[in-house]
């Protein structure tokens, strides 16, 4: 796999060659377990097993819950009563799956500013990006439709305001929101299907996950100089890297037993501390709460549908050049679902030929303004839709495509990049010293071994 | 490729290339069409597009909150002083000068004879009963009634004000509440759609 010359699985017993020859699924899980992994990988390269690993988790709890489970209107919020209250740790499970929801966009989060830092999308990794902004995008459709399902207030108008976005499309939105919900407004049918769909899209992402190891495995993984392993031989082949068993499962599962404890820290001890108290009080068509926020995982996107309003010139320009289609209400969900669409053209509008932003002088300054912006938007969005905030909104909101439309395309002609090492094996030495064999392996910052030892 | 330098065109076997083609189309549609269409609004949700609502209890200065189409409409049957005042504000004045009830013109003027609807047999509206679809026009939330700075409603959400005829008067909302499809059936039934 990936190119990397590496020892592939041999059958030995007479058992395994008998099912190798029918299924070769063990040489399958030998190279994907075995696979060759730059060796100099940092702790920025835990995301994607805690990805993985909470995405087992919500399948995993999102099914037993669904035994308790009653998707109808009048009986949803109190059937979700019923898990808190009267199902054998029914609390616990619900809790893990509310607040596996947010684990799940923080790890996605610093999974997504890692690759934009280390250049992790551009060639040849631009498919397991895009495969990454899909399963993004499904995380976000299925988070919102989970959110709907205990039928508070929050779920009810959120619902509301959210399905109202694709009512601001020109012409069809009308029939495309009546179609969504099944009815004029969020009702039993919005429900039904919300439910149906929240249980199907997980495994999509599943299915894409595989699609997205298999996409990896295939170039080989990034990492953080952004220098290739070398494929010239097996003996530098090596010196690059290590195997993914056990040397990077071992770390990636210290790094898990460390984010879980926080987890279960805030599921034990406060675990609506990010939920909404509204949500606690039964859905009500004809009465609205006083603020309605979406959950904190889509406050920078929120701040971004709302910072363009109708007295903004770009929205006016827009407005006149496709005489009145799209009006503030439709540019903003455009502004929206662009924000989210323009990263997966990362890789085609950063015209830098160095991968890793270790060594890009400007690149870095610009990244680290990116990472503000996103902190900044997410405060934003929880912000009411008043002055200062609306106008530091769209500043924000510019700078988000500004990095990625102009930014992005202007540093890789006029920036002058740091010398790269050579290869992993320099960077390694580098930083950790003189390895010799793998036997001889030392922690970072221990003393090298003398001979005598 | 060898097939396609031999190719001829109106072969029988290129007919039957191209009508199995079309089949195929035309039943993948067929049988993708029931399942995009199932979520469309079903024959109950449809059926509950009418609805008479039964006004007898309504004392003036009073309001009636029903669901219909899975929004609040306020059935409020005003006071003398709330029709006088709602009657003196110029139409120039308004935010939104349009009427936006769905029984008259669209392009109709916001005069309060254009907004409130006629009692049973009335040809020309005394302006007693004011029947709105409560959702405010700004982000979709439920105004309080009795409330705001024109003692009509007012959104709690953003600081909507409308007035005794549910115009806009102050705020970031951008249009008048709209005025479902109603008349009245007998002297005491509403009949919303």
């Amino acid at each position: 796999m990936a190119g990397i010359p590496h020892d592939h699985y041999e059958p030995k017993t007479s058992g395994e060659k008998w099912i190798e020859r029918r299924l070769p699924v063990i040489s399958l899980l030998y190279d994907t377990l075995m696979i060759p992994t730059p060796k100099n990988l940092n702790w920025m390269w835990i995301w994607g097993i805690v990805l993985t690993f909470t995405l087992v988790l919500q399948i995993v709890t999102g099914i037993v819950l669904v035994m308790h489970y009653t998707p109808h209107v009048d009986l949803a919020f109190s059937s979700v009563e019923h898990i808190m209250r009267n199902v054998n740790g029914g609390w616990a499970l619900r809790y893990i799956h509310a607040n596996g929801a947010s684990l799940f966009f923080i790890a996605v989060y610093a999974h997504i500013f890692r690759n934009l830092y280390y250049g992790s999308y551009k060639a040849p990794r631009e498919i397991t990006w895009i495969l990454g902004i899909i399963i993004y995008l499904l995380m976000m459709g299925t988070a919102f439709m989970g959110y709907v399902l205990p039928w508070g207030q929050m779920s009810f108008w959120g619902a509301t305001v959210i399905t109202g976005l694709f009512g601001a499309i020109p012409f069809v939105g009308e029939s495309l929101q009546s179609w969504l919900l099944g009815g004029p407004a969020v009702d039993n049918a919005t429900l039904n299907r919300f439910f149906s769909l929240h249980y199907l899209m997980p495994f999509l992402i599943l299915g894409l996950t595989i699609a997205k190891i298999w996409s990896f495995h295939s170039t080989g993984n990034n990492n953080p100089t952004g220098v290739e392993v070398r494929r010239t031989s097996k003996a530098e082949a090596e010196a690059d890297t290590l195997p993914f068993w056990p040397y990077f499962v071992i770390k990636d599962f210290f790094a898990m037993a460390v984010i879980l404890l926080g987890f279960f820290a805030v599921v034990g001890f406060m675990p609506n501390y990010l939920g909404h108290p509204d949500n606690y009080i039964e859905a009500n068509a004809l009465a609205t709460p006083a603020h309605i926020v979406p959950e904190w995982y889509f406050l920078p996107f929120y701040a971004i549908l709302r910072a363009f309003t109708a007295d903004v010139w770009i929205v006016i320009a827009a407005n006149w050049l496709t005489g009145g289609i799209v009006d503030a209400k439709f540019f903003g969900v455009l502004a929206m679902f662009g924000a989210i669409l323009v990263m997966a053209f990362a890789p085609w509008l950063d015209t830098s030929s160095v991968r890793s932003g270790r060594y890009r002088p400007m690149f870095k300054w610009w990244f680290w303004l990116l990472v503000v912006d996103f902190f900044l938007l997410m405060w934003l969005g929880a912000m009411p839709a008043e002055e200062p905030w609306a106008s530091i909104s769209l500043i924000a909101s510019a700078y988000w495509f500004g990095y990625f439309l102009v930014i992005l395309p202007l540093l890789g002609v006029i920036e002058k990049p740091l010398a790269r090492p050579a290869t992993i094996e320099e960077d390694f030495v580098a930083h950790y010293g003189e390895t010799g064999s793998f036997a001889g392996q030392r922690l970072p910052g221990e003393k090298a071994a003398s001979p005598a030892e | 490729m060898s097939n396609a330098e031999h190719h001829h065109s109106g072969t029988r076997r290129d007919f039957l290339y191209y009508a199995t083609g079309g089949a195929a189309i035309v039943v993948t549609g067929a049988a993708v069409w029931p399942l995009v269409n199932q979520m469309n609004p079903s024959a109950d949700v449809q059926a509950l597009a009418s609805i008479p609502v039964d006004v007898s209890g309504v004392e003036p200065g009073t309001q009636l909150t029903v669901k219909f189409l899975g929004k609040p409409v306020f059935i409020r049957r005003r006071t003398v002083e709330e029709i006088e005042a709602a009657r003196l504000v110029d139409v120039d004045d308004l935010p939104d000068p349009y009427a936006f009830n769905a029984n008259i013109d669209g392009t109709a003027p916001a005069l309060d004879v254009n907004r409130s609807l006629p009692a049973f047999g009335e040809e020309e509206t005394t302006g007693e009963w004011l029947v709105m679809v409560g959702v405010c026009t700004h982000l979709g939330c439920v105004p309080l009634g009795d409330a705001g700075d024109f003692d009509g409603w007012f959104c709690p959400c953003h600081g909507s004000h409308y007035d005794t005829a549910g115009r806009i008067r102050r705020g970031p909302a951008p249009r008048n509440l709209p005025i479902p499809v109603a008349s009245f059936i007998d002297e005491n039934t509403i009949q919303l759609g």
